[in-house]
């Protein structure tokens, strides 16, 4: 029953990653290739490479890509239902205590020592995403040519106009994809 | 806040359109939301957001499936939570699977990696703004202990790569400790006041 085993698997997936997508791709390594032999270890790099390029969460983008690849679209329907549903009971029940709990002193003492670290881990993963926008290879590079000018401007301009003029971040990334569009293909004549 | 039809729809169309601006991992959800829900919209405060974010970090699975059912239970209860994550997975379902099909190509396409590199660029300012605005109103709430949390933890997240559970637990204990002691002090202050008063 292979509906039954994708959604297993990805039920799994789902339940044990913890803290960020990346936690998520040593485990859908183990299930999708070591335990299951359902893609081979190229066409995994393959779609992390192409969870990257496209939005969503990295354990959706793979449950679907794997759902698609062993059971067709209702595979894909099965293996990304397994992968959100053990996080959504669990942030159901989370939310349930949070909204009934919240004005508790208790509870308001451990939101106040989280708020900030929640804070540091948006700047955490906000200073990696510039570390592999402005440099080539993700690390400060040792020369100039290293640095990565188009995005650096890019960056500079969308910053300047979602502090100044207020407009929405949507606009800021769609309008970043078309310069790029436009400035790295011009750039590659 | 009536729970009709109208919210609904404001809450699939937002999270749909949110999911398909999430590129570069699941914390680009969070300016996206917090524009779009706390300063557009006012449903939620900045505080609230982060409670949320908190909670969504907590549990397992995706924080952007995790982020959108918290504030879809918030705003409709039980039937919101499920419009908003099916509104979450829709676009990565839909792109997925229609990229699956041709992956090889889109992977080495010349346009997509160009319009990529540019949003790469353009979700670094996005998230950069985001942090810009909430370390501002860490710093302004004057908490020395809230300003060096969000210094250790960065370091520790960063740096030393430690998993996000155990800062969790601990930034946890740390806040419960240290208002514990904070309420205890400010009782024991307010009772030898009183008794000052009584011996007056």
């Amino acid at each position: 029953m292979i509906y039954l085993q994708l959604f297993w698997s990805m039920f799994q997936i789902g339940l044990f990653s913890i803290g960020g997508g990346y936690v998520a791709i040593p485990l859908i390594q183990h299930q999708i290739i070591e335990l299951h032999g359902w893609l081979t270890a190229t066409e995994f790099t393959d779609i992390i490479t192409i969870a990257e390029m496209t939005p969503g969460p990295i354990a959706i983008n793979s449950a679907t890509f794997v759902g698609i690849r062993v059971a067709g679209i209702p595979g894909a329907l099965v293996a990304t239902f397994g992968c959100v549903l053990p996080s959504c009971i669990i942030v159901f029940l989370l939310a349930k205590i949070y909204y009934k709990y919240r004005n508790l002193n208790a509870v308001q003492y451990i939101l106040s020592g989280l708020r900030p670290a929640v804070v540091a881990m948006i700047a955490s993963a906000a200073l990696s995403i510039i570390m592999l926008t402005f440099f080539t290879g993700g690390v400060v590079p040792d020369a100039i040519s290293d640095i990565n000018f188009i995005s650096l401007a890019i960056f500079a301009v969308g910053l300047f106009m979602l502090r100044k003029w207020k407009i929405s971040p949507i606009y800021v990334i769609g309008g970043a994809g078309i310069i790029g569009l436009i400035v790295y293909l011009i750039l590659r004549r | 806040m009536k729970h009709n039809g109208k919210l609904y729809l404001e809450l699939f169309l937002s999270t749909l359109r949110l999911s398909a601006f999430t590129l570069g991992g699941g914390y680009v959800i969070i300016p996206l939301m917090k524009k779009r829900f706390a300063d557009e919209l006012n449903w939620i405060d900045e505080q609230e957001m982060l409670d949320l974010i908190s909670v969504s970090q907590s549990s397992p699975g995706p924080i952007a499936v995790n982020a959108s059912l918290m504030i879809g239970y918030r705003m409709g209860g039980i039937p919101g939570a499920l419009i908003t994550v099916f509104g979450t997975v829709l676009p990565p379902l839909l792109i997925i699977s229609f990229i699956s099909f041709f992956y090889r190509q889109f992977r080495d396409n010349a346009y997509v990696n160009a319009v990529m590199r540019g949003m790469q660029a353009g979700v670094a300012a996005v998230i950069c703004n985001v942090v810009i605005d909430m370390g501002h109103s860490v710093l302004k709430s004057k908490s020395i202990l809230s300003a060096f949390l969000m210094v250790g933890v960065f370091v520790a997240v960063y740096f030393f790569k430690i998993n996000i559970i155990w800062i969790i637990l601990a930034c946890a204990s740390i806040g419960l400790g240290s208002g514990k002691i904070h309420a205890h002090r400010t009782i024991h202050k307010n009772a030898t006041e009183s008794g000052d008063e009584k011996r007056k």
